[in-house]
């Protein structure tokens, strides 16, 4: 332990979501964590913040020119960020990876000088200097990037550690501090947040994904069976997507997921969706044509009709959980 | 109506790509126009032709071979290219690309205004999705990134953007940088005519000293970040593959709950 001060973007601060509790897990073995939010946290979220040894949230107190859901622009996320590593002197900001985030993240280095670090799936000490190792090349490559600057802002992956409350929770404190906003020069028009299905876990957070490609012909419930059996998220090839079967797709260009396991069902496995997923643990796929290229990167594979073969997975999944 | 579009070069996705020396090699082979960089150069095409006048100018940051996503942008209609190109760019990180993209950009916009810089949703080797913004806090424009939909109306752009589970629609006034993201539109494919002009079509180059950069904010010497190692992963063990005769689901189960994973 050193003493360094680790940030942790808590954006919304109406829950804590698993990929924010795995950051305040790295946070805990890189120096003191604690929390910047730019709203007031429920008593809920404190007390998990408290299970995870976080004692101080520094909650940003907004110009009253920045109204409502711009709160969340990242300009404003950014400005927050930054006033939080002044007044603290942090030397290391977490967030995590998503398209708002990183914006986020790049503008508060930028305001900062500080180095970033994008998608890292995992952080550490060396030498006293912040290092994030990321998977590249769609999973193939492994590389270790030193930040060389005081300041570090990593985005951080889902799933890089398993998330670790502390053996003795403690009390958190909020703490309000004065973020200057510079003029917005973007108007937020309108902003409307997915509901999430209930019961299943978010994409990007899942320690299982099921997806589903050209290959279901438009019907996604063997799909959506399997990955409720395994308790698992639903994803999508971008054909099926565009297709208009499913909502989200899995690869280079839409969500990157690193799960424990990934079963991609009647997808043929493209380099833009191995993109998405190939730095996943273990990789199962279902395709009913034998020299189907997905099966080159699965660790376990099954030729046959996803129609057949995910429902029998399913009963058999149900009942030996049951 | 004035645009500048970015255009990186990068290894195929499709190709073998790796590191040497904690650098990623990009040889003339492999190397091609970043994919995504496409729907940019279509998006601004289609706001000259609805403009009815204007320039498409075509800027990478790159090694010389970086001229193939010059090419490229040729092929489907930019009416200008720049390669900006210089050893001591060599090793630069976001910010140096994005201080090396800004530099030209002004350059540009002291000639004659530009109404637009418009660049790749990401550039498919590193994936970081954030040289457009860091392009937008140099130049000092507002930043619209991850277009899905673009409207141009009196001199503001609003875009439709879907990420991370949230739609927004957002506006801004030009001069701005836009990112599109690859649902905004279909690029085109270059006609014959195009492809034949592009061969010979002359593209300038620009250098560290005709930007006036500063040498310590590009290049290895700007950077803020250093690759410590670049490894391949050890291959996967070879597939187990089990073809259904009415029992492949059965084996699928038994596989996830051998393994711990249910
Ligand atoms: C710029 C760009 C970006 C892209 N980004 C992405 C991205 O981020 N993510 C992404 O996914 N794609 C992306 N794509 C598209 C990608 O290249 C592929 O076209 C897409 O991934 C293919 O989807 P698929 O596997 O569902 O369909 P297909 O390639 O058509 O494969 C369908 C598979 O289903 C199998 N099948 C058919 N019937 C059955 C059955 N009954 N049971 C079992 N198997 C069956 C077939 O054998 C086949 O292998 C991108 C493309 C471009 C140009
Ligand atoms: N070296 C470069 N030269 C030209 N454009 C670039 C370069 N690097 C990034 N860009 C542009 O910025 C976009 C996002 O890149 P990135 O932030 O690296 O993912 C790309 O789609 C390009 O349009």
């Amino acid at each position: 332990m050193t003493n360094r001060t680790v940030l942790v973007l808590l954006d919304p601060a109406t829950e804590v979501r698993t990929s924010v509790l795995e950051l305040l897990t790295i946070a805990r073995s890189l120096g003191r964590a604690e929390a910047v939010t730019l709203e007031a946290p429920t008593v809920e979220v404190l007390a998990q913040l408290g299970a995870y040894g976080i004692e101080t949230v520094h909650q940003a107190e907004l110009p009253a020119a920045v109204r409502g859901d711009e709160r969340h622009l990242p300009a404003v996320v950014a400005a927050a960020l930054a006033a939080a590593v002044r007044r603290t002197d942090a030397d290391v900001v977490l967030v995590p990876t998503s398209f708002a985030a990183k914006e986020a993240a790049a503008l508060a280095a930028h305001a900062l000088g500080a180095g970033l670090v994008i998608d890292a799936a995992g952080v550490h000490d060396e030498d006293g200097r912040i290092v994030g190792t990321k998977r590249v090349f769609a999973g193939s490559w492994d590389t270790a990037c030193a930040v060389t600057t005081d300041v570090a802002v990593l985005t951080v992956r889902s799933n890089a550690v398993v998330p670790q409350p502390v053996e003795t929770a403690v009390s958190t404190e909020v703490e309000g501090f004065t973020a200057e906003v510079p003029e917005l020069p973007v108007t937020l028009v309108s902003r409307t947040v997915k509901p999430r299905t209930s019961g299943r876990p978010s994409l990007e957070e899942a320690a299982v994904v099921v997806a589903g490609g050209r290959g279901t012909h438009g019907d996604f419930g063997p799909v959506e069976d399997l990955a409720d059996a395994l308790g698992a998220a639903v994803g999508a090839s971008r054909d099926a997507v565009f297709e208009g079967w499913f909502d989200t797709y899995i690869g280079q260009t839409g969500v990157t997921v690193a799960p424990r396991v990934y079963i991609g069902a009647g997808i043929s496995g493209a380099p833009h969706h191995r993109g998405g997923m190939q730095a996943a643990q273990v990789i199962v796929a279902v395709n009913s044509d034998p020299e189907a290229p997905i099966f080159e990167i699965s660790d376990f594979a099954v030729v046959g009709d996803l129609a057949d073969v995910l429902p029998q997975a399913a009963e058999v999944i149900r009942a030996h959980k049951a | 109506m004035r645009i500048v579009v970015t255009v990186k070069y990068v290894p195929d996705i499709a190709s073998d790509r790796g590191f040497q020396d904690c650098r990623v090699v990009r040889t003339p082979a492999e190397g091609t126009i970043n994919e995504l960089d496409e729907n940019a150069i279509e998006a601004a095409l289609q706001l000259v032709e609805a403009a009815g006048e204007g320039e498409v100018v075509a800027v990478s940051v790159a090694g010389p071979d970086g001229a193939v996503a010059l090419r490229k942008a040729f092929q489907m209609g930019a009416h200008r290219g720049v390669l900006v190109s210089d050893d001591a760019l060599a090793g630069s990180d976001y910010f140096g690309t994005a201080a090396a993209l800004a530099a030209t950009v002004e350059r540009l916009n002291a000639d004659a205004p530009v109404d637009l810089v418009i660049t790749g949703m990401a550039a498919l080797d590193g994936l970081g999705s954030v040289v457009p913004t860091l392009l937008a806090a140099h130049l000092g424009w507002p930043a619209l990134n991850l277009a899905k939909k673009v409207a141009l109306a009196d001199g503001a752009v609003t875009i439709t953007r879907e990420a991370d589970d949230v739609t927004e629609e957002l506006s801004a006034r030009l001069p701005l940088v836009l990112s599109v993201a690859d649902t905004a539109n279909k690029p085109r494919l270059p006609n014959f005519k195009l492809i034949m002009a592009a061969r010979t079509k002359e593209y300038e180059t620009w250098s560290a000293a005709d930007l006036a950069l500063k040498p310590d904010a590009v290049g290895q010497a700007g950077a803020r970040t250093e690759t410590l190692s670049a490894a391949p992963r050890p291959p996967r063990d070879e597939v187990e593959l089990v073809t259904d005769k009415g029992e492949g689901g059965k084996a699928l189960a038994a596989f996830l709950i051998r393994n711990d994973l249910v």
